[in-house]
């Protein structure tokens, strides 16, 4: 796909809907430089981050670039210094440094990203939630691979509906 | 510090031809603190004092014994790490930190080592559901008093990325002298690697599998349930490895049994003759008596007395026995002494 103010071809690809409009954009590396993403290889779990709504556009550049000079709000380590040490600060920092974090555990986990095993007792009231939460995000992977915005508009739109509660951190 | 004369892994179990010891070791943390690396002192001392006062319900109804490693001597120390009961980290770590053992030496909780909490079950053979058991009463009986730090995404939130999920590790020590001898091990090695295992030396993690000995673990711990885990190394991996590993002996007693009676015998005149001996050498060797007891090669030494020698001769043991052992000369003498001794050489 081309970028939408040039011919070289896009890396950056943003959907935005909002009150029912859906926005496209797609933007080659040096007009997605000049409108202020700073990583153009952005990975698609960003874009779909964007996409259902769990981060404002104005946060997504700021979050490509989380690496060096990102630090967990909770307890103040640097990305810089987990990949250096590979020991996180917090249980606050799982939040803090994703999406980059997720690449980093799923490599680590052999592509694995979600527990499966068992919740201690103090959360066990948010199980189905959790369960229903899971299902959602993977049919909301399934209606974006396929191109579906309105079905995943709705998914977003319960995924919301679940709260926060079904994110489950105990931190 | 009080400890058993006879540590729990001297002891014989279920398939200990190859399986010396089962294991479990449990990563937790608490919730509302930062993780150890990144706690301050009074932080870590507010989790020690937390964990150690919990009440622990019926199945810990005598408790556990309680050692601030703070008050413990560098051989203390050593005498822990030799028995399983610490890892060496845990050891050498300099932040306030303390350790739980119960009465027979089968479970240990290490509070502030990498995590707030390493929760440990060690057992003698191939038991690795009871001991899981015993790790998860321990782990349920906390977690009436802790709220463990957890996020329905990521499971059990832990300092290394490596150890979330569920944060289990299922483990056995295994004596594969048959694979290496006949050359395999390179390529179980490569086997366990691809099946996500970890196959570590006789101490952990950089440590050399001395004696042919080796820790074999799962390595992930994100994507499945405890349940799995455990039934997978229960059912297929250990099974697995212990038939590949008796294989290996019963074929090279067939192909070439003077290599293997060699290194057997020799090994049990060394131990019956040297008057020096030093705790590598010691382990090394009886590592090989071990493996002519378990095939029959020699009938006058027990499996058990072979197993207690492994653990006499380390050099904590060694100087808890003879305290003049401290001293390296005089524990290399101490230590062949006490090996002919027991071998009636």
């Amino acid at each position: 796909m081309k970028c939408d103010h040039c011919d070289k071809p896009a890396v950056v690809h943003e959907v935005v809907i909002k009150g029912g409009i859906t926005t496209e954009v797609h933007l080659c590396m040096e007009h997605a430089a000049a409108k202020g993403y700073q990583v153009p290889n952005a990975p698609v779990t960003q874009l779909l981050a964007q996409f259902v709504g769990q981060l404002p556009a104005v946060q997504i550049s700021a979050r490509r670039e989380p690496a060096a000079q990102a630090r967990c709000p909770s307890c103040g380590l640097a990305f810089a210094e987990f990949r250096q040490s590979g020991v996180l600060g917090c249980p606050g920092c799982y939040e803090a440094f994703m999406p980059q974090l997720g690449a980093v555990i799923e490599r680590a986990q052999a592509g694995a990203v979600h527990h499966v095993g068992r919740t201690p007792k103090h959360l066990e009231g948010m199980a189905d939630r959790v369960a229903m939460r899971q299902r959602l995000l993977h049919e909301l992977d399934a209606a974006v691979a396929a191109e579906q915005y309105e079905r995943a508009a709705s998914l977003r739109d319960q995924l919301q509906g679940l709260g926060e509660a079904a994110d489950g951190a105990k931190s | 510090m009080r400890l058993r004369e006879e540590s729990s892994a001297v002891q014989v179990g279920p398939e200990s031809d190859v399986v010396v010891s089962s294991r479990i070791r449990l990563a937790r943390n608490v919730a509302g603190f930062p993780f150890v690396g990144r706690s301050t002192d009074s932080q870590r001392n507010e989790v020690m004092h937390m964990v150690t006062s919990a009440p622990l319900g019926k199945s810990f109804a005598q408790g556990l014994a309680w050692v601030n490693m703070a008050q413990t001597s560098p051989i203390e120390r050593q005498l822990l790490v030799e028995r399983h009961l610490i890892s060496r980290h845990f050891a050498d770590s300099t932040l306030p930190r303390t350790v739980g053992v119960d009465s027979d030496e089968t479970l240990s909780v290490m509070v502030n080592e990498e995590d707030h909490l390493r929760i440990q079950t060690i057992m003698p053979g191939f038991c690795l559901p009871q001991a899981f058991e015993r790790a998860r009463q321990f782990d349920l009986s906390l977690e009436n008093a802790v709220d463990f730090a957890f996020s329905s995404r990521w499971g059990y939130l832990t300092a290394c990325p490596t150890n979330v999920g569920c944060g289990v590790r299922v483990g056995v020590m295994l004596h594969l002298p048959g694979l290496r001898y006949t050359g395999e091990m390179e390529r179980v090695k490569r086997a366990a690697k691809d099946m996500h295992l970890a196959m570590r030396g006789f101490y952990g993690e950089g440590t050399e599998a001395v004696g042919n000995l080796y820790q074999v673990s799962n390595q992930l711990t994100l994507g499945f349930g405890e349940d799995d885990l455990l039934r997978s190394f229960t059912e297929q991996t250990v099974p697995q490895l212990v038939d590949y590993e008796r294989s290996a002996r019963r074929m090279l007693a067939e192909s070439n049994r003077p290599l293997l009676e060699d290194k057997v015998h020799r090994a049990t005149a060394t131990l019956r003759a040297a008057r020096l001996l030093g705790s590598e050498e010691a382990t090394k060797l009886l590592a090989n008596v071990r493996l002519g007891i378990c095939m029959q090669m020699i009938r006058d030494v027990s499996l058990e007395l072979v197993q207690r020698l492994l653990l006499q001769v380390q050099p904590a043991h060694l100087a808890r026995i003879d305290s003049a052992a401290t001293d390296e000369d005089k524990g290399r003498i101490a230590r062949a002494t006490l090996v002919r001794r027991a071998l009636g050489g």
